[in-house]
């Protein structure tokens, strides 16, 4: 068995290996995959959307339908970690049992959670505010928000952190980001724009057509943030708790 | 195919995600253990994500963020300063799916260790055998 997948993927390997020779040099600026499409992005961005980084521009105006759905398949997959793991009646014991002594919890530990949480809370709102005119954005800024509060269910445990943050509430705020997404877009379709154009919003909003998608942008990407957030930490919540969402690590 | 060996030692960003695929294409089919196979399929990502990436650059391009001096409105923008922005978002699509597909897989592979309270292919199916 070892030897044939090793066979394989010296087949496989091969086969690449011919295959790279058409393939365009290292940092070609004249490559195919750089002068189709990419140089409208690089040269109109700012000047139709007013975000000076093109990587949020395109992601949340120009292929703004995909990312939307990126939020679905990302709220998707939070619903099925959570169809998978849970179990409609409750065996006896649970998979980890017997449950580590808590008496002796590290307060060295549960004092630098706390105390790093804030900043780590604070500079995801920063990584997602400034995501137009500097590497980050909604994904990015979801991902820092919910490692704080996995840190903070490590340091504790998970029943602390789901007391005020509950597994209701965790879904509907998954809901609500994607809502808030979608919700963006409709509203452009009701004021009759395409869907998800945001420049009919500049009316609305007293502001240039350029400043409409770049608040548009933002709104989306607030929508995002929170939407990722959630699921990263149901995420852990679940596959911590065997998907009972109640106790864990 | 007179200069086949210098463009592959040349364009080492190919063969780096070729290995890098290679390795976890290997770790999918050869190893037994259910979670030595989502490791596997982690790094078959990581080798496209790294692919689309090095596509992505231009010699001399900075990063898609518009320098100062471009961001008058009469600048002329020069294309070939700036790296192509396209590869970027979609590998930060495909990162997420990814964060989901590592997710979903987790998960199935605790309710496999609940069934059978293993995770290595063979005792799996010897069990579901008996």
């Amino acid at each position: 068995m070892k030897a044939l997948t090793l066979i394989l993927t010296f087949a496989v390997g091969l086969i690449l290996l011919a295959a790279v020779v058409d393939l365009p040099d290292w940092g070609d600026p004249d490559s195919p995959a750089s002068t189709y499409l990419s140089p409208h992005f690089i040269q109109n961005a700012m000047v139709e959307t007013g975000a000076p980084n093109m990587v949020t521009a395109v992601l949340a105006d120009y292929r703004s339908y995909d990312t939307m759905f990126e939020v679905v398949v990302v709220f998707c997959a939070a619903l099925t970690i959570m169809f998978v793991l849970r179990r409609t009646h409750r065996e006896t014991e649970k998979f980890h049992k017997p449950r580590p002594e808590r008496e002796d919890s590290d307060i060295i530990l549960q004092w630098a959670a706390r105390l790093l949480v804030p900043a780590m809370q604070l500079f995801a709102l920063y990584v997602l505010v400034h995501g137009h005119h500097s590497p980050g954005g909604g994904f990015q800024g979801g991902v820092i928000f919910g490692a704080g509060f996995i840190l903070l269910a490590l340091a504790y445990d998970l029943e602390t952190i789901l007391k005020p943050f509950r597994e209701g509430r965790l879904f509907m705020f998954c809901v609500l980001g994607a809502a808030l997404y979608v919700g963006i877009g409709v509203g452009s379709l009701l004021l009759g724009g395409n869907f998800m154009d945001y420049g009919v919003w500049a009316d609305i909003l007293g502001v240039s057509e350029v400043k409409a998608h770049y608040l548009g942008m933002l709104g989306i990407e607030i929508g995002v943030t929170i939407t990722v957030m959630a699921v990263m930490f149901s995420l852990y919540a679940d596959l911590a708790s065997g998907g009972d969402m109640d106790e864990g690590l | 195919m007179k200069d086949f060996l210098p463009f592959v030692i040349a364009n080492y960003n190919y063969w780096i995600s070729m290995i890098l695929m290679l390795i976890g294409m290997y770790g999918m089919i050869a190893k037994d253990n259910l979670f030595k196979k989502i490791i596997g399929m982690s790094i078959f990502q990581s080798a496209i994500i790294l692919f689309y990436i090095s596509l992505s650059v231009k010699k001399d391009g900075s990063v898609p963020i518009l320098k100062y001096e471009d961001m008058g409105y009469m600048a002329v923008i020069n294309v070939a300063d700036y790296d192509n922005p396209l590869p970027h978002v979609l590998m930060l699509t495909a990162i997420v799916v990814g964060v989901a597909i590592l997710g979903v897989a987790l998960a199935v592979l605790q309710k496999v260790h609940h069934v059978h309270g293993t995770v290595e292919e063979d005792k799996i199916l010897e069990s579901m055998r008996e």
